[in-house]
């Protein structure tokens, strides 16, 4: 089950897009999510989604797997679609007994649905095309600024890269416990919701306390490896925006003052 | 050859319940520079307090710990004694922080505060003494646990220490991670000259040792050479520790009135002094 989601994996092919700095694929990103919210007729979701598709084709990474990471979200986006043609109020299209269907209805439900899937396939593109400790680094860099006023833009990307490095781990132990618990006769599979959820009791309670334990012995180390924050650190790989940074940075750029000019004209 | 490591006088107690717990008494040791020591004792005897008091984990409650002229209670020098003194613990899994090998090797130096070039640098060369170059792409939870130990060592190794203080770094690994990690160790002290503190409880990974110390309830009872230590089986035994199975064999031999010394260590010695005899 946890292999079916691709948010959040890592595809590495060597593209243009994969050799970006991660720094210009967060800002990329969050361009995309604005402009899905920007846009409001058909030819600006169309420009968002042609952006999408060229971005996906330059990544190299196979079109399956992009369609893979929308297919956990389907029922969502099925939902969304059918609440927005039932909800909306306007010129009545068809009459289903007390549900109403309305022009309005339709196109909203058509674009939230667009906007859906191209808001995953936006964001999914970011963490398939950088490895998660790139993304970290580049959140720490974007947030460096920040850190006069008082935001912890170092402990902030230490602890992604912590929790990361333990996901792993941590699944691995789960599934011992798991075992051992049912070789004790715990039962995790069968009754209700209810049942089933106390029968996870046995699981979390042995896991945390693993995980406390772990993260203590880890302190000590991090501290014994001369850890003491992000004051006078420095980094191994130095991330540098290079000319084809600030390119793309332009292309995002123009992209949403295009469809800020649609949106005004329309 | 100068001075490493020297505690005087150390203790150390802390609260338990309400209730004092006294985990070193009156420890006073001496670590030559380049020497290999193995401390041994089991679970309670207050090695692993010890070796955290090396590099200023632990701060003595009385004594003082000088570590290559560094005093360990100077709060200005805790940085440069852990630099020095490089730990590497039990569970692998707990002191590995990145989630690339080679990112993870660099921690260390990252720490320091060195220009990255010269990151570059150690960690190539850091990697290339455990011998985990071909890994260093790698990402950590895939590789064993011997591997994974390895990689710990060169991680501290990174950070250019004269002292390496492991405190039970074979304990959860199979026979051949174990071997795989004393193997490191002990080319690293011979080749590099790094002064090497080893803490376990295998007999067999003392054996090589320059000098042995034995623990219990937080003093030292026994030290001296691998051949000192272990011929003394009848004590070690009433601690309820093992001695290493050739030696062992030597001081039953012995009791059978059988001319042999009872310093044996290993196999091949044992040998040689068994065709000896007349």
């Amino acid at each position: 089950m946890l292999k079916d989601i691709t948010i959040g994996q890592h595809y590495p092919t060597g593209s243009l897009i994969h050799k970006l700095d991660a720094r210009t694929k967060i800002i990329g990103t969050f361009a995309i999510i604005v402009s899905l919210f920007i846009g409001v007729n058909a030819p600006s979701y169309g420009l968002v989604a042609l952006f999408i598709f060229l971005c996906v084709h330059i990544s190299k990474i196979p079109k399956k797997f992009i369609v893979k990471g929308i297919k956990p979200l389907r029922i969502i986006i099925i939902l969304t679609f059918l609440i927005n043609i039932f909800m909306t109020q306007g010129e009545v299209l068809y009459n289903l007994g007390p549900l109403v269907i309305t022009r309005e209805g339709v196109r909203q439900g058509v674009f939230m649905a667009i906007r859906l899937a191209l808001l995953v396939m936006g964001t999914s593109l970011l963490t398939l095309t950088t490895s998660p400790i790139a993304l970290t680094d580049g959140i720490e860099n974007l947030l460096k600024p920040f850190k006069k006023i008082g935001v912890p833009a170092h402990e902030l990307a230490m602890m992604m890269t912590i929790a990361l490095r333990f996901i792993p781990t941590l699944l691995e132990e789960t599934d011992k416990i798991m075992k051992a618990q049912m070789a004790r006769g715990a039962d995790f599979e069968s009754g209700n919701i209810i049942s089933r959820a106390k029968g996870l009791v046995p699981l979390m309670v042995p896991l945390f306390i693993s995980a406390f334990r772990r993260a203590d012995e880890l302190a000590m180390a991090m501290e014994a490896r001369c850890y003491r924050g992000g004051d006078n650190r420095t980094r191994m790989k130095q991330a540098r925006m290079l000319k084809i940074d600030y390119l793309s940075l332009l292309a995002i750029a123009l992209l949403l003052a295009v469809l800020v000019l649609l949106r005004m004209l329309a | 050859m100068g001075q490493m490591i020297t505690t005087n006088n150390l203790m150390y107690h802390y609260k338990n319940n309400e209730k004092e717990v006294l985990a070193l008494k009156d420890v006073s040791l001496h670590v030559k520079e380049g020497e290999f020591v193995v401390i041994i004792g089991h679970n309670g005897s207050g090695k692993s307090t010890f070796a955290k008091h090396l590099n200023a984990l632990l701060m003595p409650s009385s004594g003082d710990v000088i570590v290559k002229g560094l005093n360990t209670k100077d709060e200005n020098k805790v940085w440069e004694v852990r630099q020095i003194a490089g730990m590497v613990f039990q569970n692998p899994d707990n002191q590995i922080v990145a989630t690339i090998v080679e990112e993870d090797v660099a921690f260390g130096p990252e720490n320091l505060g060195i220009p990255s070039e010269e990151i570059v640098r150690r960690v190539e060369e850091a990697l290339k003494s455990v011998d985990m170059l071909d890994f260093r792409h790698k990402a950590p939870h895939l590789l064993s646990g011997g591997q994974k130990q390895r990689i710990a060592i060169a991680g501290v190794i990174a950070m250019r220490p004269d002292c390496l203080i492991l405190d039970e770094p074979t304990a959860m690994l199979d026979p051949s991670g174990r071997r795989e990690v004393i193997n490191t160790i002990k080319r690293l002290n011979k080749e590099e000259n790094i002064t090497v503190i080893h803490i376990t409880h295998f007999m067999e990974e003392a054996v090589d040792a320059d000098r042995v110390i034995v623990m219990e309830d937080g003093e030292v009872i026994l030290e001296g050479t691998p051949g000192e230590v272990f011929s003394q089986v009848d004590k070690l035994k009433s601690l309820g520790l093992d001695v290493p199975q050739v030696t062992d064999l030597a001081n039953l031999l012995i009791k059978e009135g059988i001319d042999i010394p009872s310093d044996i260590l290993t196999v091949d010695e044992m040998v040689m002094k068994l065709c000896q005899l007349k």
